[in-house]
């Protein structure tokens, strides 16, 4: 009894610097801003209270409103594109590209990775900017006369997302798609299945949890992100972060940027409901 | 079809080398914009990025704050992951859960809710707080992949160790850490990678000692230019050059 005591006298004092850090450091703060969500602000004085107007406001303010409304497309558009683009990359990789390069292809797929993330996004302004890459290739080649407003754009925001994000699907879904026995494909097959009911009823729903693994972490990461849309879809269409951002540096309105973070961290928490089922976030 | 695999397999390379390869080029650029026409070779801007001694401090600041948030990461990351693996405590299931949390929560509403603490309680913002942030998003890593990598294999010869009379330290020190050591490894190097590449923590919690990407984000407004490009290059070679050489070092490993 003694022994089990001073055991767990010893698991406590082991475990107490980790917890005790999480605690003051994002249990405590995180509550702090979730009360702090509450308060308004009188001038450029916060007052504390139980006041739900802020979050009124985030739902109901066209202004506030609607950049959730652009998170939440750009976030399920980027997700949407990349596993399309990336699940064929994988599965080229894990069939077609012979096992003992199998390795190498999937280093040089996620080298661009080792880049800064700012400077990875910054590189797409030179390839999508006014006097960019394509523009003046395009215009070099005659098909146009004035250069095409690609930077500063959604679709920019969203290519440069995608970029980043096929090259973190493709190693979830590779991972899950080297795992698969060739025997599930050879035994459908014996079954009388023909190549697409194959692809469609047995391999693609063996590798969803992969899938959805890789769609969750980049609903997660896009939807939180500053950087990629301040940098190239510029300040026309703005995005719950670059307007936190902006609530916090130009008004000074932490309540108010705190409310619009409680509501990031709840469609977050949403998503997470709704693909729980198949999430396998111990396996990565 | 065979024709088909590699045609997309080489289209999806072009896509995702694209952007650093017209990254890389235009460093090269000898004129004041990043874009074609390509006006010449010249190495001015990497003389220009390496005699700039913001760049410089802010470089030393990313290194500093990297390895010492991670040390102090990984520290308590593995007691925390020893003492919920082998001693069973009341309501480990929900210290688990604490721990793990910050890995879910986006690094820009951790970074708001520190800078709000900091701000009540009074502290001045520096590159220690910025440090405590980094602490907070590399905890929950280091902890899961100890907290995984512990096997019963281990377990028995720490319980032998015990046995035989050694301290709970000696133990930890000795039999544990260099069992786990590749897990450890692994932990430390996610953990100065992504360190090492934070912008949103780093910009929201600092004031004047800044680190390379928040250095790199002053550098943006000024719009494109080769120097930018340089930055960008040369953190490109030493990340490549750092995965070669775990990649080398895991292949030369004996099995």
């Amino acid at each position: 009894m003694t022994l089990q005591r001073a055991e767990r006298r010893l698991g406590w004092g082991l475990a107490a610097p980790a917890l005790l850090w999480t605690l003051a450091f994002f249990v405590l703060p995180f509550l702090a801003m979730v009360v702090l969500s509450f308060a308004h602000m009188e001038g450029r004085q916060v007052v504390q209270g139980l006041d739900p107007g802020n979050y009124i406001r985030a739902f109901t303010d066209w202004s506030q409103l609607n950049a959730l409304i652009n998170s939440v497309e750009i976030t399920l558009t980027v997700t949407v594109i990349s596993v399309v683009l990336a699940w064929p990359l994988a599965a080229i990789i894990a069939w077609r590209v012979p096992p003992r390069f199998q390795r190498l292809a999937l280093l040089l797929a996620v080298l661009p990775f080792w880049t800064s993330y700012v400077v990875r996004s910054y590189s797409w302004l030179l390839v999508l900017g006014k006097n960019g890459v394509i523009n003046q290739a395009l215009m070099g080649l005659g098909v146009i006369a004035e250069p095409l407003a690609l930077a500063s754009t959604r679709s920019a925001t969203v290519i440069g997302f995608v970029h980043f994000f096929v090259m973190l699907l493709t190693l979830t879904i590779y991972a899950n798609l080297i795992q698969l026995s060739p025997n599930y494909a050879r035994a459908a097959q014996d079954l009388g299945a023909g190549r697409w009911a194959t692809f469609r009823h047995v391999i693609l729903p063996l590798t969803l949890p992969g899938v959805v693994t890789g769609a969750f972490l980049t609903f997660v990461l896009c939807i939180g992100d500053y950087i990629t849309p301040q940098i190239l879809g510029g300040n026309n269409e703005l995005t719950l972060p670059q307007l936190i951002m902006l609530q916090m540096g130009r008004s000074g309105n932490f309540p108010m940027a705190s409310a619009l973070s409680v509501v990031l961290m709840a469609v977050v928490t949403l998503a997470y409901a709704g693909c729980s089922r198949w999430l396998r976030l111990d396996r990565i | 079809m065979r024709v088909l695999s590699w045609l997309y397999l080489a289209l999806a390379y072009a896509f995702v080398f694209l952007p650093i390869a017209v990254l890389v080029a235009f460093s090269f650029q000898d004129g004041r914009l990043p874009v074609p026409p390509f006006k010449g070779f010249s190495l001015q801007w990497y003389d220009k990025v390496l005699g700039d001694s913001a760049l410089m401090t802010a470089l030393w600041h990313s290194a500093l704050v990297a390895f010492v948030s991670s040390a102090l990461a990984l520290v308590m990351g593995f007691l925390a992951a020893h003492a919920l693996a082998r001693v069973r405590l009341p309501g480990s299931v929900l210290m688990r859960g604490v721990l793990i949390a910050p890995m879910t929560v986006s690094y820009l509403i951790i970074a708001l809710g520190l800078l709000t603490t900091f701000n009540q309680a009074g502290v001045s913002l520096s590159l220690w707080t910025a440090g405590i942030g980094h602490v907070v998003i590399n905890l929950p890593l280091c902890f899961a992949i100890c907290y995984a990598a512990m096997g019963d294999q281990q377990k028995n010869a720490e319980r032998a160790a015990r046995d035989l009379g050694a301290s709970e330290a000696r133990v930890l020190w000795l039999i544990s850490a260099p069992m786990l050591a590749p897990a450890l490894g692994a932990a430390f190097f996610l953990s100065v990678t992504f360190s090492w590449d934070e912008f949103i923590i780093t910009f929201l919690l600092t004031r004047f000692d800044v680190t390379l990407p928040v250095e790199i984000w002053s550098m943006l407004r000024s719009g494109l230019s080769p120097a930018t490009n340089a930055v960008g290059s040369l953190v490109f070679l030493v990340s490549i050059t750092a995965v070669l050489l775990m990649e080398i070092l895991l292949f030369l490993r004996p099995r």
